[in-house]
């Protein structure tokens, strides 16, 4: 479903990916585990079409098309989502009306009907309470005042309604207290299915024990070192990174 | 920002041509020769078949204004006005006597409020709200007015309201903004040709939305128009005003005067979604729009609540203000103001607390973009009889690119010690993070700016009639999407 060649990418003049090679088919969770600074997130940029992250080689395939020709938008339509690792605020636009708005883009894009406000309402209510969310939420401006907790909610919430053929997840767990891992790892797990792909970003070992991977990856220094199945989590987080930054 | 300048080229692009109210109407005018004087003061005043004190009062605006310099203290620049180049009357040719009913309106100028989006057929009209028409120096239709009549609200056009209840028109014609007030409220009051006459009688509230649509259309013509309100005791009416103009090279002036009066407990909602055609991508042809609004709030526990949507116009000048005379009175001012291209804008308000326990909110968005220029100018002012007087100020800018400019002048004046005064400003950019938060959920860098821009201006936006919010949110979509970024 989603398959990367060589793919190096650079941040203001700096490489920051050095030649990644990944692939994950459809229905499986693959997870991306590595120190801070090892490229992570710039991955999650990269595949996302943010500006300023610079591909300098390499190709993503997804879902057949050559995802890097793509802007950000065309992205989300053919089916990525990046779940953002710090979610961003915007004053004044109400968190119903953006998901909405989001999501009949996203349809009227693929050629589907536009939802209205009462049928989006009762889709969206639904989805609200199966993540223990309360519909207030939907009444506020999109982040705005959000706890850490609530906005990591709320980036699962609009994966959960726009149903992306793809997840990338950035940190998801990071901020979070151990009852709203778990209810945004329950989340995450209830999305799973055989036609879906995902990409959890991760630095601890403790989401995968909620979120477990068919797959995990080790990035060192723009560079996947290691690859191997769930045990593989469980060592690095006996071991640290040390062992394999040093053998790198 | 890559993304923003991205933003800035995408709406340059689609900006080219976005007025879609720029059209002209062929139809036959009468217009008086180029060209301010005595006569044709005289002349304007005979064509409206005025009585005498109305001409004698516009021979003193006139003289008031000969003596009077034109401005200088806002920050806009334009090259000298020629006043003597311009026609001061312009209207439709129709019969002697005006047209009595819709029948008689010159079909052509039905069409073009159609055009408009403002079906004057009153069958047709979103039920609830009546409409004043002024095509250039005349108002052509009034909707609603006889449904209007059965509760006693008076809603015509202003020559009408000469005519007709010259009474309440000679009392307060000029009581709020006098005759010698400024240099374009005293030009106004000497050549100001037609506009809006409201009243609302004792206790009535007034079942329906009211509203006036402006509209210029003839070349090189000044449109002078009128509107004056009053509200009687325990009244309420809420009264919005629309205005467009087609595209044209050369600038056009407008200089309107508003004069709002609520007496003891009575509220005026007053609204405008000010569209004149702003110039083009290079700041060329617009509407030059100096405008003097004023309210009076005389009456105890009385209520002027000023909205303002401005997207148009190469300039404005406008201040609606509150003189808030009786104990316990409010005066609200919410004003969304976008410059985009080489759009100029220096408004703001004027609150002016007299009485006891008077209580003052101001809420400006000002959004610019290209290279436009969006000033933020406000006074309050605490006189000493105005004990426990309240105000609060919010006065926000939202820049786009980097060649346009955002700049606050609040000026604050107490001379009673129980008085307060708070002022908070903020000016911020469009962030790159947050075009690609809403790109990344689909949506195009157009959307996300529109969705930015409304989310800024939200405050604003709900303090309009049910009715306009929505056609207001697109239209600063679409100025954004022409004129910002």
């Amino acid at each position: 479903m989603l398959k990367i060649e060589g793919l190096r990418a650079a941040v203001e003049g700096k490489e920051v990916l050095k030649g990644i090679d990944l692939e994950v088919p459809a229905g499986e969770v693959h997870a991306i585990m590595g120190p801070n600074g090892s490229g992570k997130s710039t991955l999650g940029y990269v595949l996302s079409g943010r500006e300023g992250y610079e591909v300098t080689d390499g190709t993503v395939t997804f879902r057949g098309e050559d995802l890097l020709a793509k802007e950000p938008e065309e992205r989300a339509i053919a089916g990525l989502f990046l779940a953002f690792q710090y979610p961003v605020e915007l004053p004044g636009v109400g968190n119903a009306n953006f998901l909405r708005q989001a999501l009949n883009s996203i349809r009227r894009a693929r050629g589907e009907s536009e939802l209205d406000a009462m049928q989006f309402l009762k889709l969206v209510r639904g989805k609200v309470k199966a993540l223990g969310m309360s519909d207030e939420m939907l009444k506020r401006y999109v982040n705005v005042g959000f706890s850490g907790g609530e906005k990591k909610r709320n980036e699962i919430l609009q994966m959960a309604v726009l149903e992306p053929a793809f997840c990338i997840l950035d940190e998801t767990d990071s901020g979070l207290d151990i009852d709203a891992l778990r209810i945004v790892a329950d989340g995450v797990n209830a999305l799973r299915s055989p036609e879906r792909g995902m990409l959890v970003i991760t630095h601890y070992q403790r989401l995968l024990e909620y979120i477990v991977p068919d797959r995990v990856h080790v990035l060192l220094d723009g560079r996947i070192v290691r690859s191997g199945g769930p045990d593989l989590a469980l060592e690095l987080e006996e071991k640290g990174y040390g062992e394999l930054q040093a053998a790198a | 920002m890559p993304a923003v300048a991205e933003t800035l080229e995408t709406v340059r692009d689609v900006t080219q041509g976005t007025y879609k109210w720029g059209f002209e109407t062929e139809i036959e005018q009468e217009v008086i020769p180029k060209g301010l004087d005595e006569d044709v003061v005289r002349l304007i005043s005979a064509k409206k078949q005025e009585p005498e004190w109305l001409l004698e009062w516009r021979l003193k605006a006139f003289r008031a204004w000969q003596s009077m310099t034109e401005p200088t203290w806002a920050a806009v620049k334009y090259p000298p006005i020629d006043y003597q180049d311009a026609h001061y009357y312009a209207a439709p040719k129709a019969k002697a006597d005006g047209p009595k009913s819709l029948e008689e309106v010159d079909p052509e100028l039905l069409r073009t409020y159609e055009k408009l989006g403002i079906p004057l057929k009153e069958q047709e009209r979103l039920a609830g709200v009546a409409v004043d028409a002024v095509f250039d120096s005349v108002s052509v239709a009034t909707t609603f007015k006889d449904k209007l009549a059965e509760v006693g609200v008076i809603f015509c056009s202003f020559s009408e309201a000469v005519r007709e209840h010259p009474e309440l028109v000679k009392r307060w014609l000029g009581t709020v903004v006098p005759y010698g007030d400024n240099f374009f409220a005293a030009l106004n009051s000497a050549v100001f040709s037609d506009g809006s006459f409201v009243y609302i009688p004792k206790g009535v509230r007034c079942p329906m939305e009211l509203s006036t649509y402006f509209r210029i259309n003839a070349k090189n013509t000044g449109q002078f128009e009128r509107t004056l309100i009053v509200a009687e005791e325990g009244s309420y009416v809420s009264y919005l005003e629309g205005c467009t103009a087609p595209m044209r090279d050369e600038n056009q002036l407008h200089a309107a005067v508003v004069e709002l009066i609520a007496l003891d407990e009575a509220t005026i909602k007053y609204s405008t979604v000010q569209n004149w055609y702003p110039g083009d991508a290079e700041g060329k042809g617009g509407i030059y729009n100096f405008v003097t609004k004023r309210g009076a709030c005389r009456g105890r526990k009385s209520k002027i609540s000023w909205t303002q949507v401005e997207t148009g116009s190469a300039i404005t000048w406008k201040y609606p203000s509150c003189i808030l005379q009786g104990e316990g009175s409010v005066g609200e001012f919410y004003s969304v103001a976008i410059t985009n291209n080489f759009q100029q804008a220096d408004t703001g308000t004027k609150m002016i607390h007299l009485g006891p326990n008077t209580r003052s909110t101001i809420v400006s968005k000002g959004i610019s973009a290209g290279h436009g220029q969006n000033t933020y100018r406000g006074l309050v002012r605490i006189m000493p009889r105005a004990k426990n007087a309240r105000n609060f100020t919010q006065c926000d800018s939202l820049l786009i690119g980097d060649q346009c400019g955002a700049h606050t002048v609040p000026y604050i004046e107490s001379r009673n010690p129980t008085a307060k005064v708070e002022h908070e400003a903020t000016t911020s950019r469009i962030a790159e993070d947050q075009l690609f938060y809403c790109r990344s959920r689909g949506l195009t860098e157009e959307e996300a700016v529109g969705l930015i821009v409304n989310g800024f201006a939200r405050e604003v936006l709900k303090e309009l009639p049910m009715e306009f919010a929505v056609e207001a949110q697109k239209l600063l979509a679409i100025s954004l999407e022409g004129s910002v970024g």
